[in-house]
């Protein structure tokens, strides 16, 4: 009796697994994103929308941050299960560099905004990669707890560095970009000579002896929602992370936490289609992309994170938050208030030096 | 029970091991208000004072037991409120259990009377040191389940929590697990995919445990070794053959893919816990059901397994455990359509630390000791059923 029912068992299962194996390739796409809120807001503004109008099935996978390294074994594996993947600029640039993204004729694949400005226009000099659809901007930023930073919040960057005036624990991200050129910039090199500086070792020398001088200080952080709770935990006084992350923990969840713009280190994201596509997955890629960055919807995620849209017919349709009901224009990195001196960051010039400056950086760490 | 005949200690004595012990606290309350040596030398002295002064008076153990429990509740009602209140009342529980156990030689008496007072000295250190092991293994998954009921979205015991306010909890990550699309994908995934592994595992690791157990069979420790080898190359080194291969065949991204992963994995445990029974089966019993006219089959399901069983079940529990847990290998086997509950936790964790995943951790540790325990009830009533005393 009960061998029969265990045999019935493992044949069901054998006759179960081909049709598994056959339905996966139906009317859906798979979009990879950095998971969270962010994955959530792109969801809401795109993903269930498009659903809606065409009836795609969107299978939500949250691996952008391993996204260069999959999408180079997906393809030597000749086997790509991605359809648009969502990346920072600089991984973008990779990726079409090594021919593992599809270039992109933005004109044509793209929609033109309401008044009829091309999109390569729109979008303007933040197409920097010819794989590359823009999306949003956000900033790398500071947080602090306005708690315990005594009776003058922190104004500068620098203040970073100054362990006399707010003493304590503060979070940095775990790599030299940003790190170094604000402690160069704190250390009375001007913004414009930055990378000129950093270009040689005297200059590495210098930014890592500032960085030294409160580097038992630092706690460093990888993943964007370290700082947010070290933050709410009290662990930290201060610390640098994406401005979303800190939006969500000051207006979603209360927590004692004021923004720190100074410096503020501007980066972009935004889609690939990875290549490699059968030509039907490509065409249905290139349709999602050109629903999901018109003017209206990326004006229609900032109602749920606060990123900037990366069109300019984008950000005059910028409007409320969707549950809180608070103007999102004020927390946008891209706001006048909080833009007064920012820090661009050089892609180019790390797309050439980030491997040399990441031994150093590590070995520093290690010391 | 008594062993030894004793008298009672001098107030010295009391105090000296007391300071000790409260040195140990103090440490602890120390350290969370700012400084571990204040705390020391306030537990410490503390406690040699009450040491001192009690071991007069042992007539009156229970009043003054009561007593000292009342004061320190109050005293830590006043000092910090609720949570100091039972943190004091704890102590003051021990202080008094402690200082009477030591007076009236209590801890001695139970001991051979043969014992040097080295020796006494190292059956409690023994019992002290095994029990800090105990708490540091325990502990990091006990502090999980409170922070799972916070009502706010961070790993963090707020002041509310500690005030015990209710307002500081909240079921709402429990709420967010069992109705998020997210979660309950991963859940369902999980679902499917260890039962079927495991039923993989079990079968295939049993026959092979059972073949590779005959004698006549040639190379058996070099395909043992093989078999066994998903067990002692790292993970991820599997994990990316395994993609790559899969790839070409069609079956990474598949729900068969993941299965087949799963259950290579499993195979091991099951192997070597079936190989480790069947080193006491005896084979003259397959002899005789052959003899009175059983095919191999009968044979195995009426005489073999049933003897076997043990080793099947909890190799089968391990290799479910593994399937259930495993991360690496379906990062890169499956895809998002196969996402499983531990992938779910782990991007949760990169992404956003949202106290979810301690809800479901929660969750997970609530079956797992429900699971053992059915298992152990079973197997008690098993062996009473067949006259054997559990051990």
């Amino acid at each position: 009796m009960k061998l029969t029912k265990l045999s019935a068992l493992v044949a069901t299962t054998a006759m179960c697994a081909p049709m598994a194996m056959a339905q996966d390739m139906a009317n859906e796409m798979t979009i990879v994103s950095w998971g969270g809120s962010y994955s959530a807001s792109q969801k809401n503004a795109y993903h269930d929308p498009y659903t809606a109008k065409t009836g795609v099935k969107i299978i939500n996978d949250e691996s952008s941050a391993e996204a260069v390294a999959k999408i180079r074994a997906m393809n030597e594996a000749g086997n790509v299960t991605w359809d648009v993947v969502d990346v920072v600029a600089s991984d973008a640039m990779r990726l079409c560099d090594e021919g593992l993204a599809e270039e992109i004729d933005h004109d044509a694949v793209l929609a033109a905004a309401p008044d009829g400005t091309s999109a390569s226009e729109d979008f303007g000099n933040l197409i920097v990669s010819e794989c590359f659809v823009p999306q949003i901007v956000y900033s790398t930023t500071f947080g602090y707890r306005t708690d315990l930073v005594g009776d003058t919040a922190p104004t500068s960057v620098c203040d970073i560095f100054d362990l006399e005036a707010y003493p304590g624990k503060r979070s940095l991200q775990k790599r030299p970009i940003d790190n170094m050129e604000w402690a160069l910039y704190c250390d009375g090199v001007a913004k414009e000579d930055i990378y000129d500086v950093l270009g040689t070792a005297e200059g590495v020398a210098q930014g890592l002896a500032k960085l030294d001088t409160i580097k038992d200080q630092v706690v460093w952080w990888t993943a964007g929602a370290e700082t947010p709770q070290l933050l709410a935990d009290g662990e930290v006084v201060m610390g640098s992370t994406f401005n979303g992350r800190l939006f969500s923990a000051i207006a979603e969840q209360n927590q004692p936490i004021g923004m720190l713009w100074d410096m503020q280190s501007f980066d972009l994201d935004g889609w690939i289609i990875p290549a490699g596509l059968s030509p039907e997955r490509k065409a249905r890629a290139l349709d999602y992309l050109n629903f999901a960055t018109d003017t209206q919807r990326l004006a229609d995620q900032a109602k749920y994170i606060s990123y900037g849209p990366a069109r300019a017919s984008s950000a005059p349709l910028v409007g409320k938050h969707a549950e809180l009901g608070i103007e999102m224009a004020p927390h946008m990195p891209t706001d006048p208030a909080n833009a007064t001196n920012v820090h661009t960051y050089d892609y180019e010039w790390w797309a050439d030096n980030r491997d040399d400056l990441d031994a150093k950086f590590q070995a520093w760490l290690a010391k | 029970m008594a062993l030894t005949p004793v008298e009672n200690q001098t107030p010295g004595f009391v105090a000296a091991v007391a300071a000790a012990s409260g040195a140990f606290f103090g440490l602890f309350v120390g350290t969370s208000q700012g400084s571990g040596l204040m705390g020391i030398v306030i537990g410490a002295a503390l406690l040699a004072v009450l040491g001192f002064v009690f071991t007069s008076m042992t007539d009156k153990e229970k009043p003054i037991r009561w007593a000292l429990l009342a004061v320190f509740i109050v005293i830590g009602f006043v000092l910090a409120g609720l949570p100091a209140a039972v943190v004091g009342g704890l102590f003051g529980w021990f202080a008094g259990w402690f200082i009477f156990w030591l007076a009236t030689s209590r801890y001695r008496s139970r001991l051979a009377p043969y014992l040097t007072s080295g020796q006494v000295l190292w059956h409690f250190t023994f019992r002290v040191i095994c029990g800090a092991i105990f708490v540091f293994l325990i502990t990091p998954i006990l502090v999980v389940m409170p922070l799972s009921f916070n009502s706010q979205d961070f790993f963090t015991f707020t002041p509310e929590m500690l005030r015990f306010d209710p307002e500081g909890y909240s079921l709402k990550h429990y709420r967010d697990f069992f109705s998020n699309q997210d979660w309950q994908n991963a859940l369902w995934n999980s679902v499917r995919i260890a039962p079927m592994a495991t039923l993989l595992s079990v079968s295939f690791g049993t026959l092979a445990a059972i073949g590779l157990s005959q004698p006549h069979v040639p190379f058996r420790r070099a395909i043992m070794a093989i078999l066994i080898s998903p067990m002692i190359v790292p993970l991820i080194i599997s994990a990316a053959g395994m993609y790559f291969f899969y790839s070409r065949l069609g079956l990474q991204g598949t729900y068969f893919g993941v299965v087949l992963a799963h259950a290579v994995l499993g195979i091991p445990f099951v192997i070597i816990t079936v190989t480790a029974t069947l080193v006491g089966f005896d084979r003259s019993l397959t002899r005789a059901a052959a003899n009175m006219g059983a095919d191999p089959v009968t044979t195995f399901f009426r005489i073999q397994m049933p003897l076997i069983l043990p080793g099947v079940i909890s190799g089968g529990l391990f290799a479910f455990i593994t399937s259930f847990d495993e991360v690496v290998v379906v990062l890169f086997v499956g895809s998002a359509g196969q996402k499983t509950l531990p992938w779910q936790m782990f991007i949760g964790l990169r992404e956003q630390i949202s106290p979810t995943i301690l809800a479901v951790a929660t969750i997970l540790v609530a079956i797992s000791i429900a699971l053992l325990a059915t298992l152990e009830l079973l197997r008690r009533r098993s062996e009473r059923l067949r006259g054997m005393s559990p051990s």
